[in-house]
């Protein structure tokens, strides 16, 4: 086995142990489930009458996309709760005490949160439906739109993973794996058009690259033109992996129970 | 041309900020041999363990599993080894097995492979009837063997146990120093560490004690004992009024002063190994003194510890 076959072989074992345990923790997945479900019926029932959006016929055409967005996003940070909880164990001296490739422990993991974060994709897709949405482009744009979504997710799992190997606790990573997403998706054009919002407020919106993705999905899922706003958001998920995977691989080689 | 051992440290130094957690550490392990390394908490056990097992890399010193450098060469040192560390790195959403096959695979053994060896190993370590149990319902010590069975699936020849009765009832204890003793007789070369100073008599043929960073003694459990000055004995007589006589009898055979402690019993250091007994026996005998006991009472490991270090070897001083 070269070395290339080798970390495929391993990330391979290490994403099926995460994800033969998924039906064992039926609750767990349900619970996942139900929270962007939540979201979207109180979004679109609450907020929904009294906001309207330049350019769109309903909010929820506006909102769903960026309720898709931010629970893909939220669903990343399964990954820094679960490295956290290998480190605490001891479980990550056992895997760096073995002659396997060091980057697939945590490849293994994102791999397995992706399908895990797919899973509830899908139910809130047909929730959506439910609810009213409706792709406004071709099944290919929506298929692009969904692509992008969780591309971005899978990227800023990377970013949770290195928090997950630097915080000393699964509590730890509980809160340092939650609290900067609300600022990332709230401080963004996933609810509201951003330039409703105070001016400094607005440039920071704008430059985040939860908007650059979410504006993208969401200019597909209508088909409306998306404009460069496709090529940045592969640009930030491609540059985030490429990044932080070199980081938390890294960080990973020299983590240690304490 | 040294002999070349299973597990070799030399002047390892390893600092964590200011703290200087290994000062020099040396230490050689022939093959097939049980060491115990014994220490108080935050002595410098599981940082020894950790550069031998690639975990962290020392600031100084050379380390070597086989002849083979922990730093140079991690891979090669990483396929000789097994690790049991302090804390029963198991993954409790998985069967007993499923954990056993999913570390014969990352070790690239192959499915049919793993799948064999982890039905040994489950047989092995009295745990085929909850094989196909998920580990978070497990007993610590049920943990702990699945633990050791983990480290085993390939067939180390050095395995490392880190503290590893730490936590368990004394049962589980018991049992789990049946396991240690099993390996050992298979010829497997063990490092252990642990603060039990019982535990690394009964299982180390070999102990290196170590404190604040440094090998502050080594020898087997009773070179160690020895070093405390011999034994104590101990003499019960069974009449008050032979005291006088008694004592009068004793004290040339002892190294130094005989201490009453009662009426009738009489206490007093003498050379270990040396056939004292019979001659007290027989001695007290000729004078017509009735002897109810005589006790020789060995140092423990604790004297031991108190005596090397000048502080007892309590969990009570960890600083880590």
């Amino acid at each position: 086995m070269n070395r290339l076959q080798a970390t495929l072989h391993d990330s391979f074992v290490e994403a099926e142990r995460h994800l033969r345990v998924i039906p064992r923790n039926i609750e767990l997945l349900i619970f996942a489930t139900i929270q962007p479900i939540m979201f979207l019926a109180l979004f679109a029932y609450v907020f929904g009458g009294s906001i309207s959006i330049p350019g769109f016929d309903n909010y929820d055409q506006f909102l769903m996309p960026g309720i898709f967005s931010q629970s893909l996003v939220f669903g990343s940070a399964f990954t820094s709760i679960g490295l956290a909880e290998d480190l605490s164990k001891g479980l990550v001296d056992r895997l760096r005490s073995l002659p396997m490739s060091r980057s697939a422990v945590i490849i293994g993991r994102t791999v397995s949160d992706l399908v895990r974060n797919l899973l509830t994709f899908g139910v809130m897709l047909v929730a959506s439906f439910l609810l009213g949405f409706r792709f406004g482009g071709s099944v290919t744009d929506a298929v692009l739109a969904t692509g992008l979504l969780v591309l971005f997710s899978y990227a800023l799992s990377w970013v949770q993973a290195l928090i997950g190997l630097a915080v000393s606790s699964v509590e730890a990573a509980n809160s340092a794996g939650f609290i900067w997403m609300f600022p990332l998706t709230f401080v963004s054009s996933a609810f509201v058009d951003p330039s409703t919002m105070p001016g400094w407020l607005e440039a920071v919106a704008n430059a985040n690259p939860f908007t650059v993705v979410t504006n993208a999905a969401r200019s597909l899922y209508n088909g409306l033109p998306v404009g460069n706003d496709a090529w940045l958001s592969l640009a930030w998920s491609v540059g985030l992996i490429a990044v932080f995977s070199m980081i938390a691989t890294r960080k990973f080689a020299r983590s240690t129970s304490s | 041309m040294t002999e070349r051992y299973a597990v070799q440290m030399q002047g390892v130094v390893k600092r964590f900020g200011d703290t200087l957690a290994l000062d020099g550490v040396d230490l050689a392990v022939p093959a097939g041999a049980v060491y115990g390394l014994l220490g108080p908490n935050g002595a410098g056990k599981t940082t020894s363990v950790k550069v031998l097992t690639t975990l962290i890399r020392p600031d100084a010193g050379t380390a070597t599993i086989d002849g083979i450098d922990v730093e140079k060469n991690p891979d090669d040192v990483r396929r000789r080894i097994g690790l049991t560390g302090q804390y029963a790195a198991v993954d409790e959403r998985l069967t007993a097995r499923e954990n056993l096959v999913y570390i014969g695979r990352l070790f690239h053994l192959g499915t049919a492979e793993a799948r064999l060896r982890a039905g040994e190993l489950l047989d092995r370590f009295d745990l085929a009837d909850s094989a196909d149990r998920v580990v978070k319902g497990f007993s610590g010590g049920m943990r702990r063997r699945l633990d050791i069975a983990m480290s085993l699936i390939a067939n180390p020849s050095v395995l490392f146990l880190d503290e590893p009765t730490t936590g368990l009832d004394p049962r589980s204890r018991l049992g789990m120093w049946d396991v240690i003793e099993d390996l050992a007789a298979d010829g497997t070369t063990v490092l252990l560490t642990t603060q039990y100073l019982e535990e690394a008599d009964r299982l180390a043929e070999q102990i290196v004690v170590i404190d604040q960073g440094r090998v502050i003694a080594e020898g087997t459990p009773d070179e160690l004992k020895s070093r405390t000055g011999g034994a104590l004995l101990q003499v019960s007589i069974a009449r008050a009024e032979n005291r006088e006589l008694a004592m009068s009898v004793l004290t040339p055979l002892c190294t130094g002063r005989v201490e009453v402690r009662d009426d009738r019993t009489f206490e007093a250091p003498i050379t270990a190994g040396d056939r004292v007994v019979p001659s007290v026996i027989r001695a007290l005998d000729d004078a017509g003194v009735d002897v109810l006991d005589v006790v020789v009472r060995r140092p423990s490991l604790d004297d031991v510890f108190l005596a090397l270090t000048g502080h007892v070897a309590s969990a009570e001083e960890a600083t880590s």
